[in-house]
């Protein structure tokens, strides 16, 4: 759910700058796949990476495992296998979305005006997220979600950030210039970040933006912030103390959020803002396999459990 | 206007008496149906589809590449049961599941009523539903059947009549519960006006019922629901059942068993489970004792069963009261172990293991419908007026080569009731299947699932033979 209403997210930031460069400009959308780290699929399926072709895959291409409809698809199969850990209301929210937007994306008209398809998209994730969280037991089940969906918008921030790094600016000199400006918002909106974030700074500049949507405490988008929560998730499953660690997913995903924590904006675009986004999705990947065998991967009974709970 | 042209075509009808005039259960539903503005029927019809669709109450069609989805075909006009017929029927299917009870424990130790020559003990050795391995089991309380449905049909002349007992893992109570759920929102004025007997206790009925099964005196029992997975045609009720009990749904990798116990796996290890709704058939449950080949069951279930650290329900076994050719003794069985007659009637039953009823079945294959002995859903079966020559002198000659396998009964003119076809009220037939739980005492969930043929003039009523269901109402006395 929560990826699909961040593909959404990206195509539609993609859009919103396609329709604000200069007349005569390239369109640019291959990037959108390769942040989506689909590359190979794609090429194997489409010749160019025209509009048409790169919003088909990413939203509606049912062999894409990543794009919108087998999100939907994913989603509403997940939650049929543990319909009894989440409230009626969850399932039925996430069926009705599911139906709602296959019949939307059935429509031949779809491609020549996405917008409010991506919208309906981010709508639903958005009421999942709502009616989860009015329903739902605090147990184990409430965490191992409030995880899986932090820890998905940590990663996917950062690819949107990506995108404005991959869209090639006219020429360095339009650094600073209205151009530039308008790009960096359109990547605001598309994380719901732009009100927020003049709130917090006022005037657009690429150093607060990135400050803003990695290390900002406050702002939930924020990829510091979704790994905080997401941490606070994890040892509430574990009832390991914050701070600790018993296991590898505790290990790595306490790591990365020191990390961050610890960060600064300076440093970071010094470096390389693309190389430091690069690094940290690689390290998150990694983080998200240690909680999958920690939690999930069957171990014969006897077998040393990964971590023993309150000792 | 909705019923202006509606006919009862000789039949009985469960709404209406045969000079058109509804029974007086009906009444208020006539009326108010009757006095819905035109097109307002159908609209209902479709908003209770929606529901069902936004529920995911669903299954796979296969048609083409992209799965289809259908819901399970749900017609909004209510059958009524009144209150004096419910509560006969109630005391019949108490009787009745009473008495297989007994008769399972009998034949799973003593067989006293082989001994005394009341059924033929050579019936029993060829049944394929009689498990040798529960020999000697001792269930809770000496309870086999905790979960029984029992399907009941209703002649021309309005005899109600059992046709079937399920006493292994009856299923489809889920829709009853949804069907209801989506009736309150249809037509809440007539619901509240009748006083219709709730029926949404039955999940709290069912886990008592499970709970109570644990030997060791606890406080709450560890309770899980075993599935096969979700590929499962019920699934969708497995799910719905755990979620509203509020226990855990495993399937059989979910569980080992170790130290004499059944141990469930959780994110904080290995968990004890005390008893086990299972909906898995007996021969999967455990591959060291049944099918070796069952992927879907726990290794080692049995021993720990047997030693009673873990219960079962049903417990395994049960189905030997279900075969179909035991089912033509039932009368004989109340009789014997209770001492009382039959209070809801069997249907005439010839088993052809006998060999003069085999030579009348086959000299009336014409009047006749013919079952498998094990087969259930509708198949395996012939109904001998609907049939071709062909088709009847073809199952002749299958039941010639193994009588044991079948059993035939009269062609009943089942009732009818209207259903919403194609824009119009036409009469299908239907059946009830009434559900009936027994743990410290017996239960019977007032109504039970209602299913229609929804084929016009067809007499089967499985859903995977194109059944509809309906809604049942019972009136408060």
């Amino acid at each position: 759910m929560e990826r699909a209403e961040n593909v959404s997210r990206f195509i539609d930031v993609n859009l919103q700058m396609m329709l604000d460069l200069p007349s005569g400009s390239n369109q640019q959308w291959r990037p959108l796949v390769s942040i989506s780290g689909d590359d190979a699929v794609f090429t194997s399926r489409y010749a160019t990476a025209t509009r048409e072709n790169v919003i088909k895959f990413l939203a509606l291409d049912m062999e894409n495992p990543n794009s919108i409809v087998s999100c939907l698809r994913a989603a509403r199969e997940n939650s049929r296998t543990v319909r009894e850990a989440i409230s009626s209301e969850m399932w039925e929210q996430v069926n009705t979305s599911y139906l709602a937007i296959n019949a939307a994306a059935s429509n031949p008209l779809l491609i020549h005006s996405p917008y409010s398809f991506f919208n309906e998209v981010k709508k639903a994730s958005q009421l999942f997220d709502g009616v989860a969280e009015a329903t739902m037991l605090r147990g184990e089940g409430w965490h191992f979600f409030r995880m899986g969906r932090l820890v998905e918008r940590a990663d996917k921030t950062s690819r949107l950030l990506d995108v404005k790094y991959y869209i090639l600016l006219p020429s360095l000199t339009d650094v600073g210039t209205p151009l530039d400006d308008i790009q960096w918002a359109a990547v605001l909106r598309s994380a719901s970040a732009l009100e927020m974030y003049r709130k917090r700074h006022g005037h657009i500049a690429p150093e607060q933006i990135v400050e803003f949507l990695v290390l900002d405490h406050e702002f939930p988008r924020s990829i510091h912030h979704c790994l905080t929560a997401a941490n606070d998730s994890l040892h509430s499953i574990s009832g390991t103390p914050v701070g600790m660690y018993r296991n590898p997913a505790e290990q790595r995903l306490g790591q990365l959020r020191a990390e961050l924590a610890y960060a600064d904006t300076e440093h970071i675009i010094k470096r390389g803002l693309h190389e430091f986004l690069d690094g940290f999705q690689t390290k998150l990947n990694l983080a998200d396999q240690c909680i999958y065998d920690t939690f999930f991967a069957l171990r014969p009974i006897g077998a040393s459990a990964p971590y023993r709970a309150g000792q | 206007m909705q019923f202006a042209t509606y006919e009862t075509a000789n039949f009985y009808d469960e709404m209406f008496l045969a000079d058109g005039s509804p029974r007086s259960g009906a009444r208020l539903l006539q009326e108010r149906i009757a006095s819905l503005p035109d097109g307002e029927l159908l609209a209902r019809q479709a908003a209770a589809e929606r529901l069902l669709l936004q529920n995911g109450i669903t299954f796979n069609v296969y048609s083409d590449s992209a799965a289809t989805e259908k819901i399970f075909p749900f017609d909004i006009i209510p059958r009524i049961v009144e209150a004096a017929e419910w509560d006969w029927l109630e005391k019949g299917l108490k009787q009745r599941v009473y008495a297989l009870n007994l008769f399972i424990d009998d034949i799973y130790h003593e067989q006293k009523i082989l001994k005394d020559k009341v059924i033929p003990e050579a019936l029993i050795q060829s049944a394929r539903s009689f498990r040798k391995e529960c020999v000697g089991l001792n269930p809770p309380q000496k309870v086999w059947c905790h979960i029984t449905g029992t399907d009941l049909v209703r002649d021309r002349d309005g005899q109600i009549y059992v046709l079937e007992d399920n006493l292994r893992c009856p299923s489809g109570v889920s829709y009853v519960l949804e069907n209801r759920r989506i009736l309150k929102r249809t037509f809440p004025q007539v619901f509240e006006a009748l006083r219709v007997r709730p029926v949404d206790e039955y999940p709290s009925r069912l886990l008592s019922t499970l709970q109570s099964l644990f030997p060791a005196a606890m406080e709450s029992p560890k309770v899980a629901l075993l599935t096969p997975g979700i590929f499962n045609s019920a699934y969708y009720e497995h799910t719905f059942l755990a979620q509203q009990m509020g226990v855990e749904l495993v399937e059989g990798n979910d569980l080992v068993a170790a130290n004499g116990r059944i141990m469930m796996r959780t994110t904080k290890g290995f968990e004890p489970v005390d008893v086990l709704y299972r909906r898995i058939d007996d021969d999967f449950l455990d591959p060291e004792v049944f099918r070796s080949d069952s992927l879907l069951g726990v290794p080692g279930l049995m021993e720990i069963y047997k030693k009673g650290r873990v219960a079962l329900a049903n417990a395994p076994g049960t189905g030997i009261a279900d075969d179909k050719c035991i089912y033509a003794f039932v009368p004989k069985i109340i009789e014997y172990y209770l001492g009382e007659k039959i209070i809801i009637p069997n249907v005439p039953t010839h088993v052809c293991a006998e060999p003069r009823e085999l030579a009348y079945v086959i000299a009336n294959l014409d009047k006749l419908v013919v079952k498998a002995v094990n087969e259930s859903g509708g198949y395996g079966m012939l109904v001998g007026p609907h049939a071709t020559p062909e088709e009847r002198s073809e199952f002749a000659l299958r039941i010639q080569e193994n009588p044991r396998n079948y059993i035939a009964q009269p062609t009943l003119a089942l009732s009818r009731v209207p259903v919403i076809v194609n824009g119009q009220v036409a009469g299908r037939h239907v059946d009830l299947r009434p559900y009936v739980l027994y743990g410290t005492d017996i239960y019977v969930l007032p109504g039970g699932l209602t299913r229609v043929a929804l084929k016009q003039g067809s007499l089967v009523v499985n859903s995977s033979q194109g059944g509809g269901s309906k809604d049942t109402w019972v009136l408060m006395s």
